[in-house]
């Protein structure tokens, strides 16, 4: 059983560049050919400072810290059994190439179900951008199969 | 939707449906390098075989990124509100993508006109991968 005592535990926070060549990565990974994503002339022809960051890649920011095995070391869980239970974005402000986010994480919630077979452990990160404006939140839950 | 017919989007209204070609292994590893999950359950099949699996299978986030696409097709990103997923199965290799979504409610957000999508993908055969939920300002 994971020790509720992490409920309300923050992160460190954590600093991530949104990069040209990783939204064009991300995109050609994704199957998404559309200009704004990958052409940075087609991107502010159409209105935006830069190339336009897909709404999932969010995800990305905290895993770049390796944020997923510092939670499972923390909690004393294993990889082979996580899965990824739900996944949520909350968008207050647009995000784009050039951009340098925080990502500012806690765990929120700790639950057991199924007599303990499957706990959920929740998280919410805050992304703020380098203006200080809250861009958007990210709501991430793992689930644990304790076989 | 664009710009100057949002005003008509209706409750029932259906989003273009997108289906992708069926997944394998280079989609996997193309995606572990992309997004930064190198998880190696999506990769190494000899990782997934010692965790009891038959095999490694697509990554949540992966399928989350294709239903962004669905909606953002159907509506300009910076409309995009809210966009929540349960991932509610495994998507495994040779599964082929279906995405479909539909208008399920008008509502007002802080002041703003929105409408709520549902959102999936299912598999070839029918078998529901993902369920979300969207909320995309029409104002």
């Amino acid at each position: 059983m994971i020790d509720t005592k992490w409920i309300g535990h923050r992160f460190a926070p954590m600093r991530w560049e949104v990069e040209k060549g990783r939204l064009r990565f991300f995109a050609k990974a994704t199957g998404e050919t559309r200009a704004e994503y990958i052409d940075e002339d087609a991107a502010r022809a159409a209105g935006h400072p830069s190339l336009l960051a897909p709404p999932t890649i969010l995800f990305s920011g905290p895993l770049d810290h390796d944020d997923v095995p510092k939670l499972l070391q923390l909690l004393g869980i294993s990889m082979n059994n996580i899965l990824h239970g739900e996944q949520g974005f909350t968008y207050h402000a647009p995000i784009h190439a050039g951009d340098v986010l925080d990502f500012e994480g806690e765990i929120t919630d700790i639950t057991s179900k199924k007599g303990g077979a499957l706990e959920l452990v929740t998280r919410e990160i805050r992304v703020t951008n380098q203006r200080g404006e809250l861009v958007a939140t990210v709501r991430n839950v793992i689930a644990v199969v304790n076989r | 939707m664009t710009s100057e017919n949002h005003n008509s989007v209706q409750i029932g209204d259906v989003l273009p449906e997108l289906r992708l070609p069926p997944v394998d292994r280079t989609m996997l590893a193309l995606f572990a390098g992309a997004s930064g999950d190198h998880v190696p359950l999506h990769i190494d099949q000899d990782f997934a075989r010692k965790a009891g699996m038959p095999d490694v299978f697509a990554h949540g986030m992966l399928g989350m990124a294709w239903v962004g696409r669905l909606i953002t097709n159907w509506a300009p990103q910076r409309a995009l509100r809210s966009f929540n997923v349960r991932f509610m199965a495994i998507t495994h290799l040779g599964n082929a993508p279906v995405l479909s979504g539909k208008v399920v409610d008008l509502i007002d957000r802080d002041g703003e006109r929105c409408a709520k999508l549902e959102v999936q993908m299912a598999n070839q055969y029918g078998q529901i991968k993902i369920l979300g939920e969207a909320i995309v300002a029409l104002a």
